[in-house]
């Protein structure tokens, strides 16, 4: 059975209101480990982006065909083998990155977000939607990061994609750990508090 | 002598989920008491030191010599899917009770990315087998004793008058993990 949903509210979605880790909190650890730059959130969101579509796409066209029992594992190795052929990819084309990200690309496979989508979206609707859902989601999921490693850049280390734009030191702990948790935990905040007042 | 910088390293200096940001998710989400948040750390701590020993025989007797090294995510992911499966039939043949304790952990764990993050750590760092098991226990106790810490704060704070309204839930408990994930900084210096 499929569902249908329209083209431009299924795109909207992912980008704001059904945000995945601003709204739904999904993928948090890429989302915290990946963000010290604002470059490397980009390198992660849209690595995550490809897997995303692809797999979505891939889990739509076949979801007739798997037994309803084997339906997790069987998301799961389609994932996998995406996330194979970014790891590669990046591998061979942008060295510095994939170094940077290190652990975390492979890590893709059980980010949440991406088996959340195939579970509940890609095994329910259409080829199409499922294509548009997995680009929403991952525009969504690189916003949130960028926004957070921008602010995390700019604080920590007084530049933006490694431009800096002072010479004196930022504040260190934002770059750290610790800062990764507080920022994220502000970001929600204010997020929270513009939902209240605009209600 | 080794070993136990490795151990105390693991535990408390790189702690997995404060300094590494692997399992968040767990951390965030099954972290409201304190006595599930210590059930999910047994069961995390008994998945993770076996499937590090059997992804590790996988990887050197397995991809090494048939050169199928880049099929590693794929392989993992299964071999670990298979053994939590496994773990949770044996679990409730063998011991009842153990399986009413950690049984609803246990699926939880095939998409916890410490499970498959310590395993590629370990090929990663070209650990012997020995090193790998000190390692995987390492890192998996310091996910417990990171998660209880956390869940006990949760629970504090849970009483606590005055917050305002946006701060309450998902952002006070970021916040707070930030200032426990400040504190583990301080072991630092230890070894």
């Amino acid at each position: 059975m499929e569902k249908t949903i329209s083209a431009k509210e299924n795109f909207l979605k992912g980008l704001v209101r059904e945000n995945p880790v601003l709204v739904l909190l999904l993928g948090c650890c890429p989302t915290l480990g990946v963000t010290s730059s604002a470059t490397n959130a980009i390198g992660m969101g849209l690595a995550t982006l490809f897997v995303l579509v692809m797999s979505n796409f891939v889990i739509s066209l076949v979801k007739n065909v798997i037994p309803d029992k084997v339906r997790i594992p069987s998301f799961i190795v389609i994932i996998a083998a995406f996330v194979t052929v970014v790891q590669l990819l990046m591998e061979a084309y942008t060295p510095a990155l994939f170094e940077q990200l290190g652990l975390f690309i492979p890590l893709i496979v059980v980010n949440c977000i991406v088996l959340g989508r195939a579970e509940a979206f890609a095994s329910r609707y259409s080829v199409g939607a499922s294509v548009v859902d997995g680009v929403g989601m991952g525009l969504g999921f690189t916003l949130a990061l960028l926004l957070l490693g921008s602010a995390r850049e700019v604080l920590g280390s007084l530049s933006w994609f490694g431009l800096k734009f002072s010479e004196s030191d930022g504040m260190l702990v934002f770059v750290l750990a610790p800062g990764a948790f507080i920022t994220l935990g502000f970001i929600i905040a204010i997020m929270n508090g513009l939902k209240k007042n605009k209600v | 002598m080794e070993y136990v910088i490795l151990l105390i390293s693991t535990v408390l200096i790189n702690n997995i989920v404060l300094a590494k940001f692997l399992g968040i998710c767990p951390f965030l989400g099954v972290s409201k008491s304190s006595s599930t948040a210590l059930g999910m750390g047994v069961a995390v701590i008994f998945v993770m030191t076996i499937s590090t020993v059997f992804t590790w025989l996988v990887y050197t007797y397995l991809l090494l010599p048939l050169d199928l090294a880049y099929l590693q995510t794929v392989t993992y992911i299964l071999v670990i899917a298979f053994l939590v499966q496994v773990v949770e039939i044996v679990m409730k043949k063998v011991s009842p009770e153990l399986y009413q304790a950690l049984g609803v952990y246990l699926p939880l764990i095939t998409t916890n990315c410490t499970i498959l993050g310590v395993a590629i750590l370990v090929v990663q760092n070209d650990f012997n087998l020995l090193k790998s098991v000190v390692f995987a226990v390492g890192n998996s106790v310091g996910f417990t004793l990171a998660i209880v810490i956390f869940s006990s704060l949760r629970e504090q704070m849970d009483m606590a008058e005055g917050m305002p309204a946006w701060m309450k839930g998902t952002p006070a408990a970021l916040i707070t993990a930030g200032i426990l994930a400040m504190a583990f900084m301080g072991f630092a210096g230890l070894v």
